[in-house]
């Protein structure tokens, strides 16, 4: 090979990765055309008008996915509704330590009222105590401390209730459409997790109170992916499905796919969560998706909400006592066709 | 230089002849019986549990196309693994790939775009390996942990950790459809692994892989030059994992910074159960394609079943080790017998 020919080619070779890496790079940007991407706030009561002023500390997980990251959109959203509202939330972090150090940080900043979703409620239980103990109110946001000594209110979802009212849901379809013997599947999250165990455990309560029971059941781990994959098999397991529970919309993606890739279109599919994305299939009624149950990330604005109550010494608006509850759990509501639009608002980017 | 690669291959310990140009001889390998033994009870045991569904045409293809993506990422590991390396980069280059394609930028540049990224991608991923590896001489295990934890930070950070749907209909059309009744998938799948088969056993290219990893100085003192042997190699192997970016999206209709879990430890798995050496110079792709097969199978039946997952995991773990033993127990003989 002569030299001159070397020269060419070195410089065809470097022309092609300069080009492949210029092509690269203009293909990394999710800059979406101009959307209402509003992030769910809680409605005003008659607790809105602005009263004293209150600081109020934020931490919570990374947002690693779609549902933690609408967690910490909603609370932010929240508090720039109130006027009266400073929020200080730090960054937030999968380490438990620093979780620790950052509440810590925030307990020295003086904040009036702590909301803490921690990663670990264990791990995190010692420094919300020692919030409380601080005199600081600690709103303890869906994953629960290991004492009540840690937190002035809780609020979260309810695992095994989403798990009731899918079981309730699908079996209500089934006695409408007279199906005897139905075959329900189920594809469950994480069986290792307590969350996972927990919406299992309702879904076939709530079948088992009907005289139904759960047939083909796969376990995923929250992800387009391994949704497809368990999915896949489970279809062929099953060659009759009437109703299929998914626990997780985020998983559901790759659900769905799955169903589709089968052609199956002989049974109901609920998902689980409540993204957005699964309220507009939902909505179009073009999918196997027509119901999801909601485990929604609301409860982050509504905490917010409740975490100025505090700080303002009010109540829970409509209710008869002075103080705001202790517990607060939010209800699973199940989303179809027909009540969709209503939805739409807590739907969350998954 | 063919043939001072063919004198090298005769000073290593332990490795697989490949056949000569000409000849088509197949000589069988008594552990790849044995593998295609374990394989043919997995399916007399699944069809004798589900009579109803096992060999179903459907079936198959399930298995088949919940294969494809996991056994084209360990045909790259084969090479990786036969020249002497390990890369256990290959899950978060899956992940990096198919974030990478589903961006609503590259997706509005239409389909073809799409499959140049994720396979670009996952070529600058392998070839960035492979430089580290033998030009900047870091331990395979070290460059590809670095790519590892590093590809899958980028994938999150370009999606924000958001799962990307895919809207561009003519990507999903074309690669979740069928061509002549078979899934298109499938027919990526059996490309793969032929041209990988060509590729390794039947060119200048794999005779140095297998040359390289049996003993990289005596290639070196031979005239082959390893370094970019060694990179090229790790290149294929990311390119494998480009192909499978496609496929999951394809199968999922989503990319997302969580695809290609474990994909590194499956392929290592599947690829080491085939009777490839962890220490080079010696490997069969046919044995990781029934190791890929074995795997697949075995989840396909417990599904079937509606068994518990842990009890997939127990047997998964037993095969991995019984292989190991077989392999073990097969060097042992070679080395005697030279």
């Amino acid at each position: 090979m002569t030299e001159q020919s070397l020269h060419r080619r070195r410089f065809l070779l470097g022309g092609a990765a300069v080009g492949a890496g210029a092509l690269l790079t203009a293909c990394t940007s999710n800059e979406a055309p101009a959307q209402n991407n509003a992030a769910n706030v809680a409605n005003a009561g008659a607790n809105s008008q602005p009263g004293t002023p209150v600081t109020i500390g934020f931490s919570a997980p990374a947002a690693d996915h779609g549902w933690m990251a609408a967690i910490t959109k909603n609370a932010r959203a929240q508090a720039q509704k109130f006027s009266e509202v400073t929020l200080n939330a730090t960054e937030g972090t999968n380490d438990v330590n620093q979780q620790i150090s950052q509440v810590e940080t925030l307990i020295n900043a003086k904040v009036n009222v702590l909301v803490i979703l921690p990663f670990d409620g264990k791990a995190l239980t010692a420094v919300g105590q020692q919030a409380m103990d601080a005199g600081i109110q600690v709103i303890n946001l869906d994953r629960v401390f290991d004492t009540p000594l840690a937190y002035r209110t809780w609020i979260g979802g309810d695992n095994y209730r989403m798990g009731v009212n899918a079981g309730n849901h699908i079996a209500q379809q089934m006695k409408a459409k007279n199906i005897a013997s139905p075959v329900i599947g189920e594809v469950a999250g994480i069986d290792s997790l307590p969350l996972t165990q927990e919406r299992s455990k309702g879904f076939k309560d709530a079948l088992a109170r009907q005289g139904f029971q759960v047939g083909p059941r796969v376990s995923a781990q929250f992800t387009p992916e391994s949704g497809e994959q368990q999915t896949s098999n489970l279809l062929q397991s099953a060659s009759k499905l009437d109703a299929l529970w998914n626990h997780d919309d985020d998983q559901g993606v790759g659900v769905i796919a799955a169903i589709n890739n089968a052609n199956r279109k002989d049974f109901l599919m609920v998902g689980g969560a409540g993204s957005k994305n699964a309220m507009n299939l939902i909505k179009s009624d073009a999918e196997p998706l027509k119901a999801t149950v909601l485990y929604s990330p609301s409860m982050a604005s509504s905490a917010i909400s409740l975490a100025r109550l505090l700080g303002q010494g009010k109540g829970a608006g409509d209710f008869a006592e002075h103080e705001i509850p202790a517990e607060i759990t939010t209800y699973s509501a199940v989303v179809t066709k027909e009540n969709v639009d209503k939805y739409m608002d807590v739907g969350f980017d998954s | 230089m063919t043939d001072q690669a063919e004198s090298v291959r005769t000073e290593t310990a332990v490795e697989t002849v490949p056949p000569k140009k000409n000849g088509f001889k197949f000589t069988a390998d008594p552990r790849l019986l044995g593998l295609t033994g374990v394989l043919v009870i997995l399916c007399v045991v699944g069809q004798v549990t589900r009579p109803d569904q096992f060999l179903t045409d459907g079936n198959i293809s399930t298995i088949l196309r919940l294969a494809a993506a996991i056994g084209v990422v360990s045909v790259g590991m084969t090479f990786v693994i036969i020249a002497g390396g390990i890369d256990l980069s290959v899950g978060s280059i899956v992940a990096l790939s198919s974030v990478w394609l589903t961006t609503l930028a590259t997706q509005s540049y239409g389909p073809f775009v799409m499959i140049l990224c994720g396979l670009l991608v996952g070529l600058g991923c392998g070839l960035i390996n492979g430089i580290l590896v033998s030009y900047g001489k870091i331990v395979p295990f070290i460059a590809t942990l670095a790519m590892y934890v590093s590809a899958r930070g980028l994938a999150e950070r370009i999606s924000g950790r958001r799962t990307q749907v895919v809207a561009e209909a003519g990507f999903l059309d074309f690669f979740r459809g069928d061509l002549l009744g078979i899934p298109v998938l499938i027919w990526m799948f059996a490309l793969v692994f032929v041209v990988g088969w060509v590729l390794l056993n039947r060119t200048t290219f794999g005779r140095r892989t297998f040359a390289v990893g049996g003993n990289a100085e005596a290639s070196r003192l031979a005239g082959i030059n390893v370094k970019r042997h060694t990179a090229l190699v790790y290149g294929v192997a990311g390119l494998c994992c480009g192909i499978a970016a496609l496929m999951v999206v394809a199968r999922t209709t989503a990319g997302a910074s969580t695809n290609g879990m474990l994909y590194e430890l499956d392929a290592i798995a599947a690829v080491v159960i085939g009777g490839t050496l962890l220490t080079g110079g010696r490997g069969s792709l046919i044995g990781t394609l029934i190791g890929v097969l074995i795997f697949t199978v075995l989840s396909n039946i417990f599904t079937l079943n509606n068994l518990d997952t842990d009890i997939q995991n127990i047997a998964k773990g037993v095969i991995i080790v019984l292989a190991a033993l077989l392999q073990f127990r097969s060097v042992k003989k070679t080395k005697t017998s030279t």
